[in-house]
């Protein structure tokens, strides 16, 4: 059967539907400002992620957007393939996290977020050159510097065995609550100290792979002699004496650390100090944290502190995680929104506590939190993690390279695999002509 | 044959009204490409597309705006760690299938030898490395492997030798990627020969002691022979699946220490998922595919003149 409508009769439907729709009250619905879709690093310290949900939730429910969460591990790089995925789809969250260089290398996918992070900085302080190095391409902000998984990746020692075997007083050099005295802490000291535990059988444990860890303490011996493999405009200069006495200080510290610290992942350092067979790690409190629920006698022993000075300053890993904003985001308005709550002083101090420290805001106002100096055992433990005092130049390795040259170099850890050529007996020049070639491979655009 | 003459007197018989189209539908060519259909469609969907998008991927330059053919690959051959990986791959190809056929080859001669009513036991068990996920049994070996805690060098210290820097040194991470992947490979050799052993007829070996061939004459002229199409045909398998092998080169050493286990695929993940340049990963994983297409042509070119020289 077929049924017959006329031109007239269906030229009247839609004229009654659409004064009705006009017509009809606008009501505001549970989800009126529309959906957003949230793709967050899923933290390693265990409840730390309740404390974002519990932000954004709140700020769901207060600006009727339908929000949705997928908690994303680092683990097996599932983050980073996240993102290398939604970027060649162009479809995904709205928003994601993003780790320390994956900004720079989306730039073009990302929307800028100048307006928010402009007022951000007047409301809670500058922040650091690193996040700028890393957040900001020419005038444009990418992202808004996270504080869940943002990290300084600082010293980390044994308070016992540093006080027995290098008669060094860590409590005393880096006070808790009170600025630093650590004028005599210096590379030749930290060269010392290292000795004597090595030689009392609790060597340090710096590893010299090529994952973060290892990437990052390089990064920062590098730049505490003033090396750079490239130069800010470019330039390679690997061949400089700064390089040279970065390689000759590594090959020394590296023999008084194990043999086999070129195969140590980002696990190693953590296991080294919790195991109590080491005096020291470069990390954030995570090693701390583990040792606080399993080997509690080891972690009242342990204590955060700031780097060595070098010839040219005194640097500490600085890596911040980004929140960005896909630019093929359905609801960027929402999404700026949510990037503002989320930077806002409560909320970093919620997500500092959440995380036992551990997550660390880029702003400049905001590293006098209670959780650091209330944190322990030891009381105080964490109280220099934050740099309070801006004690220490906080760096990114590879820096000042162009940062699509220096995320080759980080990923690559060419740093660290200079060391271990160099310490495996290689010859210098051999070494440095070798990073150069390499570092000719990475200025392909 | 018969199916066709009968599919003949039916198409005789069928009213002369009966539609070409419906003639065509009926057919069992026809039939059978309808069902194959779903699986060419998922096939097409997730080898094809994902296979042809890589080409293209490896064309582009590294922020991938810009066409430059093979410019990628040129790149490459200009590079020192590249043909590093490509010796690498090799060594670990080559050698890992080498070992995997010989013990598979060496264990199912065992196993085919034990009495049937024992030998399913045996047959489980030996197959159980290849059952595990190459990632999940590899995070056991990284234990075993540590560098600060082996159990090796645990036992090794217990007779005063030692301790070995098992995944620190980059010749004993080579020993022990490739160690891992033989473990884990060579049950399917095993399982294969086994099978092809069965259906060696036994009247050949009768016929072999009657005219006093040894046991190495009986292998080589006999077993050999009669396994040649199933050995060639794992071999080939097993060289492609391990020169793409990734996850145990991946959970074990992540291509260190100082790239020196790196194979094809950790490397194209290190340059393109980490180093953010996709284009030169997609160059790295597509440069042995005309070297494994190439050898896999032959190959089945020789088992498929065989395979009609025997018929």
């Amino acid at each position: 059967m077929r049924s017959h409508i006329t031109r007239r009769a269906a030229v009247k439907s839609a004229a009654l539907a659409t004064t009705a729709l006009i017509a009809a009250p606008y009501v505001r619905g549970a989800h009126a400002a529309g959906r957003l879709s949230i793709g967050f690093w899923d933290h390693w310290v265990p409840g730390a992620n309740s404390a974002s949900k519990t932000l954004v939730e709140e700020w769901a429910a207060k600006e009727k957007v339908d929000v949705t969460i997928d908690y994303i591990p680092s683990q097996g790089m599932k983050n980073l393939i996240t993102i290398a995925a939604e970027s060649q789809a162009r479809s995904g969250h709205d928003v994601f996290a993003f780790p320390s260089w994956q900004p720079q290398g989306h730039a073009e996918n990302l929307e800028p977020v100048n307006d928010i992070m402009d007022e951000l900085i007047k409301q809670n302080g500058a922040v650091n050159e690193t996040v700028t190095y890393l957040g900001k391409a020419g005038d444009t902000w990418l992202a808004v510097p996270a504080t869940v998984g943002s990290q300084i990746k600082g010293p980390c020692s044994r308070i016992d065995l540093f006080k027995q075997h290098a008669g060094i007083d860590l409590q005393a050099m880096y006070p808790a609550g009170a600025p630093p005295k650590a004028d005599g802490w210096t590379l030749a000291t930290f060269l010392k100290a290292a000795e004597a535990c090595h030689k009392a059988g609790f060597p340090f444990g710096i590893g010299l792979g090529t994952t973060a860890d290892s990437v990052d303490s390089a990064g920062a011996f590098f730049h505490a002699h003033g090396a750079a493999l490239v130069d800010a405009k470019g330039n390679i200069t690997a061949k400089s004496d700064p390089v040279r006495q970065s390689l000759d200080f590594y090959k020394q510290l590296a023999s008084f650390m194990p043999p086999d610290i070129p195969a140590w992942d980002d696990a190693s350092n953590n296991k080294w100090l919790v195991s109590g067979r080491g005096a020291h790690i470069m990390n954030p409190p995570s090693a701390w944290a583990v040792a606080k629920r399993d080997a509690p006698q080891i972690a009242e022993q342990l204590w955060t502190h700031g780097f060595p000075v070098g010839p040219k300053g005194r640097y500490a890993p600085f890596l911040p995680y980004f929140w960005g904003i896909w630019n093929f985001s359905k609801n960027i308005p929402a999404a700026k929104s949510l990037l503002v709550h989320l930077s806002s002083r409560s909320s970093a101090e919620k997500m500092v506590a959440a995380s036992g420290g551990y997550d660390l805001p880029s702003f400049a106002s905001f590293t006098n939190f209670k959780t650091w100096a209330e944190e322990g055992p030891p009381k105080g433990t964490l109280y220099h993690y934050p740099n309070p005092h801006n004690h220490q130049v906080l760096s990114i390795a590879a820096a000042p390279a162009p940062p699509k040259i220096a995320y080759q170099i980080y990923t690559e850890g060419l740093q660290t695999k200079m060391i271990v050529r160099y310490m495996q007996g290689e010859p210098m020049e051999k070494t440095l002509a070798w990073a150069e070639s390499e570092l000719e491979g990475f200025m392909r655009t | 044959m018969v199916d066709a003459v009968i599919s003949d007197v039916r198409e005789l018989s069928a009213p002369r009204r009966k539609s070409g189209m419906r003639r065509m539908l009926q057919r069992k060519s026809t039939i059978a490409f309808f069902m194959a259909l779903p699986l060419l469609l998922l096939i097409s969907l997730l080898v094809l597309y994902p296979a042809f998008y890589a080409v293209h991927l490896a064309t582009l330059n590294k922020s991938m705006q810009r066409f430059v053919g093979l410019s990628n690959f040129t790149f490459l051959f200009k590079r020192e760690t590249f043909w590093m990986v490509v010796r690498q791959s090799c060594l670990f190809a080559l050698s890992a299938v080498f070992f995997k056929a010989l013990i598979g080859f060496i264990v199912a001669h065992f196993v085919h030898n034990i009495p049937a009513k024992g030998q399913r036991k045996w047959r489980g068990m030996l197959l159980i490395p290849w059952v595990i996920p190459p990632a999940m049994s590899t995070l056991a070996w990284l234990w075993l492997f540590d560098p600060s805690y082996s159990a090796f060098n645990w036992i090794l210290a217990l007779f005063g030798f030692g301790p070995v820097a098992w995944t620190g040194d980059a010749y004993w991470a080579r020993f022990s990627v490739i160690l891992i992947n033989v473990w884990y490979g060579a049950p399917f050799f095993l399982i294969m020969y086994l099978a092809a052993l069965k259906s060696v007829p036994e009247q050949l070996y009768e016929a072999a002691a009657i005219d006093g061939a040894s046991w190495w004459q009986r292998i080589w002229y006999v077993t050999l022979p009669m396994m040649r199409n199933i050995i060639a045909i794992t071999v080939l398998f097993s060289t492609i699946v391990t020169f793409a092998n990734f996850d145990i080169v991946q959970v074990l050493t992540a291509g260190g220490p100082i790239d020196k286990t790196h194979v094809f695929a950790t490397w194209a993940f290190r340059l393109g998922i980490q180093g953010g340049d996709i284009p030169l990963g997609a160059s790295v994983s597509l440069f042995m595919f005309p070297i494994l297409a190439f050898c896999a042509i032959f190959i089945l070119r020789d088992i498929h003149r065989r395979g009609n020289e025997a018929s």
